[in-house]
């Protein structure tokens, strides 16, 4: 099996980063994946859409994603081509979303507190490290459970149960 | 080795004997909820993995509330499209129209979510019905659209932590400051990914409207769930409304928490958290003036009759709404809707100079129906006060109780039902 590769420059929040900053309820009228990655990040970082390039990757510190259940959140991260989202830890609802929808999110403490905004960092997803290009660093994240891999490996939930 | 009363319902829904905080399950699921913003979602992922069919078209529900009545034309394509899935597979409880009203407030009241039950729902405040010892929580739109085809879902078994609730309860104060001051003693992410048991003496002395309001803020600490042994009081609640059987439990008395916490309810004065995080709770009476310029009393934390009538007796004392306030109050349910008409309690809030909204979700998240200028400040019984919640990035939302939220509204600054004389 290759191992999946994923390599952007840093966006870096700090802690409790919600759901309506992240995507706020005035485009939940919508569930066009484009509009959505249009407006992401939209009331914490108004020149967050302006700035990101595909591939680009969210460090973030504690509680990621806290606030409402809603899948337009991973959904308008994705579809602006962030490639994954790092954190010390995620809100639980927007933890399972991302492993629903194939959004790669990774928990770090040691690479969050390490990583600086706008740096190039290199992720390798089967490995779980992080290698930080700019610092000539390497990091370790934790491993998702068994359990999350196969729903990881069948390529989303739905895939996962119709095996 | 005991079990929590979490643990135990999550067990018997797989089958198990018991289980162990850390362990992956797939227990069944009694109620899976969806609403107009969530639908959508789990219905296009349903449709595009070619199922025929609902696994059990009673245990669905569909409730249209966070636009309703439609705010604009996108919104009313996505209730249109919830309809039309809901005819097509026969689900019983679709609510819309003039039968909606926020879903942790209709699903108890219809006895759809009942004791013993495990609930999801695609919305973060699912944990509500933990109020009736259930074991519910929020999920996404596809873990919904998976439930639909399954009637499963995956859960890692929480850990649970044990707040007991002592004391006495003070003048002005109830559910919603007993949570705020919870959520400002842990944080809000104080409780992630555990279940948040309250027990003590105080507990009896909570009415069902008090214990929602506390479930429905579980997720504003992180919680998975929010969870009450039920007792007399849930009995006669849910008694002449389940729908179906329903089970009590309770945690054995060795049962294993990762932490116990004994909260002195006499030290809870009625409090408000200061944007943009619940857990920014302070007393009221310890907090600067603050000048406001909307008032909401509703949403499914505290839109319930109870809440009303706390309201509805503040306001009548000071008679007049503020002339700089405007002071939305939206019953959270048709049935709360009516049965403030028979009290009278909507005739006291017109009178005073209030609006009285059809049962929506509306401002609490920012929908329509009371949104927010750049520099406005609202003082609402809703449950979040992030940035930019209730409509301009730059307004701010303050977290009450109802008597706060109503006392405020006629003084035009935050206050207490004591500062009006």
């Amino acid at each position: 099996m290759l191992d999946i590769i994923l390599k952007g420059n840093v966006h870096k929040y700090g802690s409790n980063v919600n759901t309506d900053e992240i995507i706020p309820a005035r485009y939940l009228n919508t569930t066009d994946h484009a509009t959505l990655a249009k407006h992401c990040m939209e009331d914490i970082d108004k020149n967050f859409v302006k700035n990101v390039k595909p591939g680009d990757i969210i460090v973030a510190e504690n509680n990621f994603g806290c606030g409402s259940s809603r899948e337009h959140a991973p959904i308008s991260i994705k579809a602006i081509g962030v490639s994954a989202v790092i954190a010390y830890s995620f809100a639980r609802i927007f933890f399972r979303n991302s492993i629903n929808i194939g959004l790669p999110i990774l928990e770090s403490e040691e690479a969050v507190k390490s990583i600086k905004n706008g740096e190039e960092i290199e992720i390798n997803l089967n490995k779980g490290t992080i290698y930080n290009i700019t610092k000539n660093k390497t990091y370790q994240s934790h491993s998702f459970p068994e359990f999350m891999q196969k729903i990881i490996r069948a390529g989303g939930l739905l895939e996962y149960i119709k095996k | 080795m005991g079990s929590t009363i979490s643990e135990k319902i999550l067990a018997v829904h797989c089958r198990k004997k018991t289980v162990e905080p850390g362990e992956f399950i797939e227990p069944k699921v009694d109620t899976a909820l969806i609403n107009d913003v969530t639908a959508p979602l789990a219905i296009k992922e349903f449709r595009k993995s070619e199922a025929k069919k609902v696994f059990d078209k009673n245990k669905i529900t569909l409730v249209m509330d966070h636009f309703t009545p439609n705010k604009d034309i996108l919104s009313a394509e996505h209730v249109k499209l919830a309809r039309e899935f809901a005819k097509e597979h026969k689900i019983k409880h679709y609510f819309e129209g003039g039968n909606v009203g926020v879903e942790h407030a209709i699903l108890p009241e219809k006895g759809i979510a009942l004791p013993g039950d495990i609930i999801i729902g695609a919305d973060s405040h699912t944990c509500t019905y933990g109020a009736l010892g259930a074991f519910s929580t929020g999920v996404g739109s596809t873990d919904i659209a998976a439930t639909m085809i399954t009637g499963k879902i995956w859960f890692k078994v929480p850990n649970s932590i044990k707040f007991i609730l002592k004391g006495k309860l003070n003048k002005w104060v109830s559910g919603k400051d007993i949570i705020l001051y919870i959520i400002s003693l842990i944080g809000v992410d104080g409780a992630l990914y555990n279940s948040m048991e309250f027990a003590g003496p105080i507990c009896k002395k909570l009415n069902m409207a008090d214990r929602f309001t506390i479930a429905n803020m579980a997720i504003e600490a992180g919680g998975k769930n929010g969870i009450f042994t039920p007792d007399e009081i849930t009995e006669k609640y849910v008694i002449k409304k389940a729908i179906r059987k329903y089970k009590f439990y309770e945690s054995d008395k060795d049962a294993i928490y990762l932490k116990t916490y004994e909260i002195d309810c006499s030290k809870i004065l009625p409090q408000v958290a200061l944007p943009f995080l619940p857990s920014n709770a302070k007393a009221v009476k310890d907090i600067k003036k603050t000048y406001i310029d909307q008032v909401v009393i509703g949403s499914c934390t505290n839109g319930r009759i109870e809440d009303l009538r706390i309201a509805a007796s503040v306001i009548k004392k000071g008679k007049k709404i503020n002339p700089n306030v405007r002071a939305i109050i939206i019953p959270a349910t048709p049935a709360t809707y009516s049965q403030a008409l028979k009290e009278r309690l909507l005739k006291i809030f017109i009178d005073a100079g209030s609006i009285v909204s059809a049962p929506t979700c509306g401002p609490c998240l920012g929908g329509h129906m009371g949104i927010l200028a750049s520099g406005e400040k609202c003082v609402s019984t809703t449950n979040r006060n992030f940035i930019g919640r209730m409509g301009h990035v730059q307004s701010q939302v303050f977290l009450a109780n109802p008597a706060v939220a109503a006392a405020s509204a006629i003084k035009g600054y935050i206050a207490t039902p004591d500062e009006i004389k």
